[in-house]
């Protein structure tokens, strides 16, 4: 694709197919379960507060197949210490690695493998838990533990299937706190929770198809109705790469929503880092001529006005130059939206090097507000940089500075080459940076503290027999039915959707008026502060029986489960106790039609002394009065029409009040 | 990872750890370990390499490895196609570089035991395995030139559980000769489980060193990123090359967070928890020092000086016939008449509170004494001292012949008695060795911070916690 680049808006998905856009989704999915998936600790339980602080660092280690990982080695160059958060309640000795494996959680793993099921994986004879390695301390052993179920699954798409790669069963890790210089800090309350991570091949063609996917496939985790929801429950990973770059992992955002703009820049990113590849090849810098140098330069710009680097050196660090031979020019070239070349230098210098405040860099293709000319001048004089080359800047401790150097040096020789396999953390404003390099199959070995477990057939037929409905069968189902395709998916929710069927068939009641009842009405109702969520499925039932057995009138059936949600609990009362108290408190008894033509009379007595513009609006306010104080007894057309009927004059009236 | 011709797996490899089931699925397609196949069953397709089989798991199932790394089981007897596509055959190797010499720097021999110190992954038994060498070593932990000149000698493999005389012997006897031949340390990497026992057995076979003897090991195999291993070895290794202590110590982790080690005395260190790093911890008295890669810090000055001269005294006298008999309300006396009979020339008693055993149990102690075996008396509370004067039960005791061990120990008792009871069987010299302390062994004095085991939940303590970062 020509440069510049699109704008997001502007993408179509022939512009996708023209860079060759690939796209995939690594899903992590929590379980809900009482317990942490290794350990007896309870699971999602989550807090702050913290009891002890223990210390740790992390050294990588050789693979099963004897091979160090690349993401082991460039975490090592970071020395990071890590320190983890201890709260007595949510974590135990085996979180913190002083104490081996509990035997795996078996209610986790009946949910993973129901989901498997739904996925139509191939599902593993026996599970062997790996140890995956995470040198960036999120898990205080340094790995994962994790293990697959199944292979090679897949799921509806339109009128094409996406393939599902693999689904594992592991344990969540911490969540960070802080990342600043050497010290990285994790809260361990998250660590050790049960999780499924569903990988797909990478079959999704535009931004928004992953994201339509990436509905799917959390939708089907919830019609289990055993998956944790809420911020964080679930989070996708999105890979993405384009014809002749890599492929890059944008690390978990929990909002599906957010996924078609960082697909976009990533994709964008790739294009550009090709783009630039170019540019150098033109200019004869390849791999095997590429060349760079490096010198500390504190006395040279020891006078500088520059605030950043001033600071720098009052307080003792030092700053150390970098010339890149043949990048003049380059380091401004946009990348994503709002981003440049340099911030990939900036990314690993904060991420490798530890100098994690910013700006943590300056160059040479930046205007002139960082160092005067003069400046500029002596540091190409002192690198020997000729007019095509690039100067960068970083200070800190001595140690860090060079780790900086090198690996800019590193990121500048890669950008001969194209893209690098990174991990890649999302940002808010739909842009991305660099969080470490990708790890590969390397980073694997068997985890010797559990042996294998045999999934036996006998488990799967149990588990098989109460899979829940397809949830793309359900909505196409729904959809037949004519529902209004909003409240689908609240729907198919494994609560509302046994509801669903069961108000439909057993009691007859119209699809419609059941699926806005479940889909949009109570949802209206918690959004007034109605305690919807206390309403067991049994109670709704007791309420749509009253008005499907004609005890109860259309109008009156949310203003019952209001009342009923809002009444006190009745003691030792049957299941829908709270509806049958309503019911005795309150007439919901319907209005014969001379109870109703009595009730007209004695209001229209009192609206004489009352003027109205029209004899209209006096209907209108004549209808309101009668269905407020006889809410639920009796529906409001048939009111329309009889107040219609005894003020001739009025008609028509609008059929609401 | 590299790929060899097939000719280099010896034949008896091709099948490794499988049998049953699992082993004729394999012979009736014709693949084997290291085999990159295509594999059809009843749950659906997969590709992978087959991996050497667990000897310790069931005949049942063949192990994939996946592309992704993954490993996964698939029932035998589920599979009805299998397709060899490739080999690929794994060499698990540390990357191996020669320990670089420095002619200014100290000489160190690191002797290998086995245990988790270094260990890297055994396929037959899908756990880890003792490996090492100082190019491996140097591989794994480079900063170890940093220190020294490192030499290594692997004496044996074995798991801790598995160390016993023979080994303390030639432990023992290749410690003096490498410490003849002019050393400026040794350092030994043990199996943490008996790591004590070795220590207090060595204390008295190898007495009056010139220079440390540091036992080391790890709570955490080198395969974890998070192993103890690296740490450990780096602050034995400059403890036995720079450290001024010259005496058999222990060296691990002090708290569980990375941060410092300790120096044990060998005579009264234990092992106190199953799993933590911080497991070893000196009783009733306090560590000799911490230590980190950086510095050591001394925690008292009584003890024995590094010298210039190679004076060391070794004795490797060893009895096998002592037990230790640990004791439980209701015991009955036919225990020790077994002991007796059977042969054995030494109990040490693990007694309760002060040393106490019950009455029923006399009359064997009587008979056991009279067979001329050697009783001693030691604490099943670990901490404190034998205090028989204080109750009539123990006077009966010791009129009965029993001996109070003071406070050593019940572990270093055991190994005292063995070597005591190789040297000589009458009864006074053996009370005299017994009771004269070799290296602290016997305290003459409990200090005040000897015996301390927090307990959690109380306020100052879970200050402490949350304050310093333990």
């Amino acid at each position: 694709m020509p440069l510049p680049f699109k704008s997001f808006d502007d993408m179509t998905p022939d512009d996708y197919a023209n860079i060759g856009l690939k796209v995939g989704l690594e899903v992590h999915q929590q379980l809900l379960t009482r317990r942490k998936l290794f350990c007896r600790c309870p699971a999602g339980r989550y807090s702050d507060a913290y009891d002890a602080v223990i210390l740790r660092h992390m050294r990588p280690t050789l693979s099963e197949l004897g091979e160090y990982d690349g993401t082991a080695l460039m975490e090592k160059k970071t020395r990071k210490n890590i320190y983890y958060r201890i709260h007595h309640d949510t974590v135990c000795t085996y979180e913190f690695d002083d104490t081996p494996p509990f035997f795996i959680d078996d209610e986790a793993l009946d949910i993973a493998l129901e989901i498997c099921l739904l996925l139509r994986l191939n599902l593993v004879s026996e599970l062997h838990i790996a140890r995956k390695q995470y040198l960036d301390g999120s898990i205080p052993t340094g790995f994962q533990r994790t293990g697959i179920l199944g292979t090679d699954g897949w799921i509806p798409f339109g009128d094409r299937r996406i393939r599902i790669r693999q689904l594992s069963i592991e344990e969540d890790a911490c969540r960070e706190v802080s990342d600043v210089g050497h010290d990285r800090v994790y809260l361990t309350d998250r660590l050790g929770m049960p999780l499924i991570e569903t990988v797909t091949e990478p079959d999704m063609r535009t931004p928004q198809e992953a994201a339509a996917v990436g509905q799917i496939l959390r939708r089907l985790a919830r019609s289990t109705g055993k998956v944790r929801t809420g911020y964080g429950a679930g989070r996708q990973d999105v890979n993405v790469s384009v014809a002749g770059g890599q492929r890059c992992e944008i690390k978990g955002t929990p909002q599906i929503w957010r996924n078609p703009r960082l697909i976009y820049n990533e994709a964008r990113r790739q294009c550009s880092l090709l783009y630039i590849r170019g540019l150098l090849h033109e200019r004869g810098v390849r791999p095997e001529t590429f060349a760079w140098a490096h010198q500390d330069v504190t006395a040279i710009v020891s006078k500088t006005d520059y605030e950043p680097l001033r600071a720098a050196i009052a307080a003792g660090q030092v700053v150390r130059c970098v010339v890149l031979r043949g990048f003049a020019g380059l380091l401004n070239e946009p990348t994503q939206e709002h981003t440049t070349f340099a911030k990939e230098f900036s990314d690993r210098v904060r991420v490798i090097a530890c100098l994690t405040q910013l700006p943590n860099l300056i160059h040479s293709d930046m205007a002139s507000e960082t160092l005067a000319g003069r400046d500029w001048k002596q540091l190409r004089r002192r690198l020997r940089a000729e007019h095509g080359d690039a100067l960068l800047l970083v200070w800190g401790n001595a140690a860090d500075t060079e780790t900086a150097c090198h690996e800019i040096a590193l990121r500048a020789k890669e950008a001969t080459i194209g893209v690098p396999n990174d991990t890649r953390q999302a940002y808010k404003d739909g842009t991305n940076g660099f969080e470490r390099v990708l790890p590969g199959a390397e980073r694997m070995y068997p985890d010797t503290d559990l042996p294998p477990l045999a999934i036996r057939q006998e488990r799967l037929d149990r588990i098989a027999a109460r899979l829940p409905e397809f949830v793309w069968d359900r909505e196409a189902r729904y959809h037949a039915l004519g529902l209004p395709s909003d409240v689908l998916p609240a729907l198919s929710a494994p609560r509302l959707a046994a509801l669903f069927d069961r108000l439909t068939g057993e009691l007859g009641l119209p699809p419609r008026f059941v699926a806005v009842l479940l889909g949009q009405r109570l949802k209206a109702l918690r959004r007034r502060g109605v305690p919807v969520e206390t309403l067991t499925p049994e109670e709704i039932y007791a309420v749509c029986a009253a008005h499907a057995k004609g005890r109860l009138s259309r109008e009156g059936v949310p203003v019952v489960l209001r009342l009923a949600a809002e009444h006190a609990p009745v003691a030792g009362g049957a299941e829908a106790a709270r509806v049958a108290a309503v019911f005795a408190e309150h007439n919901f008894t319907p209005l014969t039609d001379a109870e109703l033509d009595e009730a007209i009379s004695r209001r229209l007595a009192r609206l004489d002394s009352r003027k109205f513009a029209t004899p209209q609006q006096k209907a209108r306010f004549l209808c309101g009065l009668i269905l407020d104080d006889y809410v639920g007894r009796i529906p409001a057309a048939q009111v329309v029409q009889r107040v219609a009927a005894r003020l001739p004059v009025a008609a028509p009236v609008s059929s609401q009040p | 990872m590299s790929t060899a011709p097939p000719s280099s797996t010896p034949a008896d490899d091709t099948f490794k750890g499988y049998r049953g089931p699992g082993r004729a699925v394999l012979e009736r397609f014709h693949v084997g370990v290291w085999s990159e196949v295509e594999l059809d069953s009843t749950r659906g397709s997969f590709r992978g390499l087959i991996l050497p089989r667990s000897e310790t798991a069931d005949d049942q199932h063949i192990v994939l490895k996946l592309a992704s790394g993954y490993n996964i089981g698939i029932a035998a007897d589920s599979i009805h196609a299998v397709r060899e596509t490739g080999r690929r055959v794994a060499h698990y190797k540390i990357p191996e570089k020669e320990f670089p010499h420095d002619p200014k720097k100290p000489n160190v021999m690191l002797f290998g035991t086995g245990g988790t110190i270094a260990s890297r992954l055994d396929y037959r038994t899908g756990a880890v395995i003792p490996a090492f060498s100082p190019g491996e070593l140097y591989g794994s932990v480079p900063e170890l030139a940093d220190i020294c000149n490192l030499r290594t000698e692997k004496l044996f493999g074995v798991f801790s559980e598995n160390m016993g005389p023979e080994q303390y012997i030639q432990l023992a006897e290749q410690i003096g000769e490498e410490i003849r031949q002019g050393t400026s340390g040794i350092v030994i990497g043990h199996g943490t489980d008996t790591m004590h026992h070795t220590a207090a057995i060595l204390t008295f076979m190898v007495q009056n060193p010139p220079v440390p003897i540091v036992m080391v090991g790890s709570q955490r195999s080198s395969d974890r990123p998070s192993s103890d291993a690296a740490i450990n070895l780096q602050c034995a290794v400059k403890a036995a090359a720079e450290g001024d202590i010259a005496e058999v110590l222990v060296c691990m982790f002090g708290p569980t967070s990375d941060e410092y080690n300790l120096l044990h005395r060998g005579t009264r260190v234990r092992k106190m928890h199953s799993s933590y790093r911080s497991t070893f911890r000196t009783l009733s008295d306090i560590p000799v020092a911490m230590i980190s890669p950086r510095e050591i810090i001394p925690l008292r000055q009584d003890y024995r000086r590094r010298r210039a001269d190679r004076d060391v005294v070794v004795n490797t006298a060893f009895e096998e016939r002592v037990t230790i008999l640990y004791y439980y309300p209701n015991m009955r006396p036919d225990i020790v008449d077994a002991i007796v009979e059977k042969g054995y020339r030494g109990i040490v008693i693990a007694g309760t509170g002060l040393g106490h055993i019950n009455k029923p149990l006399y009359p064997a102690i009587k008979r056991a004494v009279d067979a001329g075996v050697h009783i001693y008396m030691t604490v099943q509370t670990l901490w404190g001292y034998c205090g028989m004067y204080v109750y009539d039960t123990g006077r009966d005791l010791m009129t009965l012949g029993i001996v109070p061990a003071s406070n050593m120990l019940p572990e270093v008792a055991y190994m005292k008695l063995c070597w005591v009871l190789g040297q000589t069987d009458d009864r006074v010299e053996v009370q005299r060795l017994m009771l004269t302390p070799v290296s602290d062994e016997i305290t003459e004095r409990e200090p005040y911070n000897g015996y301390l085991v927090y307990q959690g939940g109380i306020p100052e303590v879970q200050e402490f916690l949350r304050s310093i970062k333990r």
